[in-house]
């Protein structure tokens, strides 16, 4: 294959086969009874650093491009630039006093934290990060992530039913509420793919996007299917790990941190963790079904690791835009969203990747565009339609009585 | 179009991430312990006492009449008489005492100063470790010569002057018409 001839050209890719015969060169030294368990560790262990890091860097991308919107200069203090602000933060959290309400059930209100981090990290473990570079290939990793990822909503509940707290309460049933709805969307918006790729492993997944069209990639997001469901997938995807617009169970103008209230210290800096491993972990995926995981973006650079943690963080650029841009949604925007836009489009979406598979055997003119355009309109048209008839207003009118008049 | 709004909300919200690289009159945060505000004429949040020449004791302007003592709302003022050996009450304090922790800054002392000795202050780095020490602030801390009055209230300072030299020249008209040994008043 060229792009792996051309790899050894480029000192990035070098480095992730350099990396490889690191990990194999020390698991070599080994008796071969431990190679197996020494492999998890340092596997587990990467990624755990990796991605911590990620966050952390994350959070600082997060404050200062926050404040670059709100035309302010975001944290400047802690070392050239601010760039030390993460490790401050870490400190505080660390140092603060651990704090349990009086009346909250010890035990739950200990256990959401590791409830919400622990399947989030599970969940990164089948992401695909580069070729042959998947921690766990399993041959239904889509399934294993999404009932990994399902495992943040019972977190949410714990924490917010063990607090003993009614701000609490109100942000657990709002996660719940929310996250069980949007679920939905983003299953059916990654089915899609499925329904194209004939797999749900993940790594074939990519391996199917691994095509070109001269030298522009074959990704599913450059198809009308892959467009929507793109879309739809990241708008669920916003809702499903609580971000802005869709923070509602957090909700600090309204409901203070919502299940997070009673958390301080370490705790609630694994809470804080637990977001942004969601975000990166969905993100991830979203990477990996429609970006084309780790494929280069034009067919002569080589496939590296690195284009799939480009992507990641560009992703997560996007949420971070999103966040400074657009105000909180009412909750029952929110349901409306859910159930009335998202979940029809979605199920629409699934019809539209069917006849795109269906109508590529077919000899027509014009061939691709035509066939780009009426699979587009067929997915725009009803959007355009459903978003019409959602924003139309009530007619108000006075309220008649049955009795009362 | 459906979105519009959203698209714009983007671009806005773009134009201000790169503008605020380029046009530092986008900021609208100024950079605290390094940069200062300059505060309005008008701004005030504490008191102070005024007085003339270069000595802070005896060009102190207050005569310890404690009206303003009596008319504070939240009582913060705290003032003593100083007194000859026979304790005879002269006329400046011993004592000026104002606690800033109580002090609510409603520049009531100001405004029933007869002698123009009391005026509100600008300084607001005022934040100390020992709230009984540093926060109750004694005669020597409060007395400020005019022309640091001048610097934070230029407007009014002159007004003040000007009342000052009138009623001084006034008195002096008085004084000389009267005969020898007649107690001054003061109007």
């Amino acid at each position: 294959m060229t792009t792996t001839g051309m790899a050894t050209i480029f000192l990035w890719a070098g480095l992730e086969q350099g990396l490889g015969r690191l990990v194999d060169l020390g698991l070599n030294q080994l008796p071969p009874a431990w190679r197996s368990w020494a492999l998890v560790v340092v596997l587990a262990s990467a990624m755990l650093g990796v991605f911590a890091s990620l966050f952390a860097l994350s959070t600082l991308l997060e404050r200062k491009g926050l404040g670059r919107i709100q035309n302010r200069l975001g944290p400047n203090r802690v070392g050239p630039y601010g760039l030390f602000q993460p490790v401050a933060d870490g400190i505080k959290m660390l140092t603060k006093e651990d704090i349990v309400p009086r009346g909250a059930d010890g035990v739950v209100h200990f256990l959401a934290p590791i409830v919400l981090f622990a399947p989030l990290t599970m969940a990164f473990a089948v992401l695909p990060y580069g070729r042959h570079w998947v921690p766990l290939n399993l041959d239904a990793g889509l399934l294993f992530f999404f009932a990994a990822g399902s495992a943040s909503e019972l977190a949410a509940f714990m924490a917010g039913w063990s607090s003993r707290n009614k701000y609490s309460l109100l942000g657990g049933m709002r996660a719940i509420a929310q996250m069980i709805s949007f679920e939905m969307p983003l299953v059916v918006a990654s089915l899609s793919v499925v329904m194209i790729s004939g797999t749900i492993s993940l790594a074939a997944i990519v391996e199917r996007q691994e095509a070109w069209l001269w030298v522009f990639p074959k990704w599913n997001v450059f198809t009308p299917w892959g467009l929507a469901g793109f879309a739809l997938f990241i708008v669920a995807a916003m809702a499903e790990t609580n971000r802005s617009p869709f923070d509602l169970p957090e909700g600090e103008s309204e409901i203070i941190g919502g299940f997070m209230t009673e958390y301080s210290g370490f705790k609630y800096a694994v809470f804080f963790m637990g977001e942004y491993f969601g975000m990166f972990a969905v993100s991830g995926l979203a990477v990996t079904l429609f970006l084309g995981g780790w494929n280069a973006p034009l067919s002569f650079l080589p496939a590296s690791f690195l284009w799939f943690f480009a992507k990641l963080m560009t992703l997560v650029l996007v949420f971070i835009w999103v966040r400074g841009t657009l105000p909180r949604v009412r909750a029952d925007q929110l349901m409306n969203l859910a159930w009335k836009y998202l979940f029809p489009m979605s199920l629409l979406n699934l019809f539209n990747a069917g006849l795109w598979h269906y109508t590529a055997a077919w000899q027509m003119p014009g061939g691709l565009a035509v066939r780009w355009i009426v699979c587009f309109a067929v997915i725009a048209v009803p959007c355009m339609v459903l978003a019409r008839t959602m924003m139309s207003r009530h007619q108000w009118a006075p309220r008649v009585y049955q009795y009362g008049n | 179009m459906f979105g519009k709004g959203i698209i714009k909300g983007f671009i806005e919200t773009a134009r201000n991430f790169a503008g605020s690289y380029h046009d530092p009159a986008r900021l609208v945060t100024i950079q605290y312990p390094e940069e200062k505000r300059a505060l309005p004429e008008n701004s005030r949040n504490f008191p102070f006492l005024v007085f003339d020449g270069n000595d802070p004791i005896k060009g102190l302007r207050c005569v310890s009449c404690k009206i303003c003592e009596k008319e504070c709302p939240p009582q913060c003022i705290y003032i003593v008489n100083e007194r000859d050996e026979r304790g005879k009450p002269l006329k400046h304090p011993k004592v000026f005492d104002i606690d800033i922790s109580v002090c609510m800054s409603c520049q009531i002392c100001v405004e029933v100063c007869p002698f123009d000795s009391i005026k509100m202050d600008q300084a607001y780095e005022l934040s100390a470790t020992d709230r009984f020490k540093k926060l109750i602030l004694s005669k020597k801390d409060l007395s400020k010569s005019n022309e640091y009055y001048h610097q934070l209230h230029p407007t009014e300072a002159d007004a003040v002057d000007a009342i000052l030299d009138a009623e001084r020249k006034q008195h002096e008209a008085k004084t000389s018409m009267l005969p020898y040994g007649t107690p001054p008043t003061m109007s």
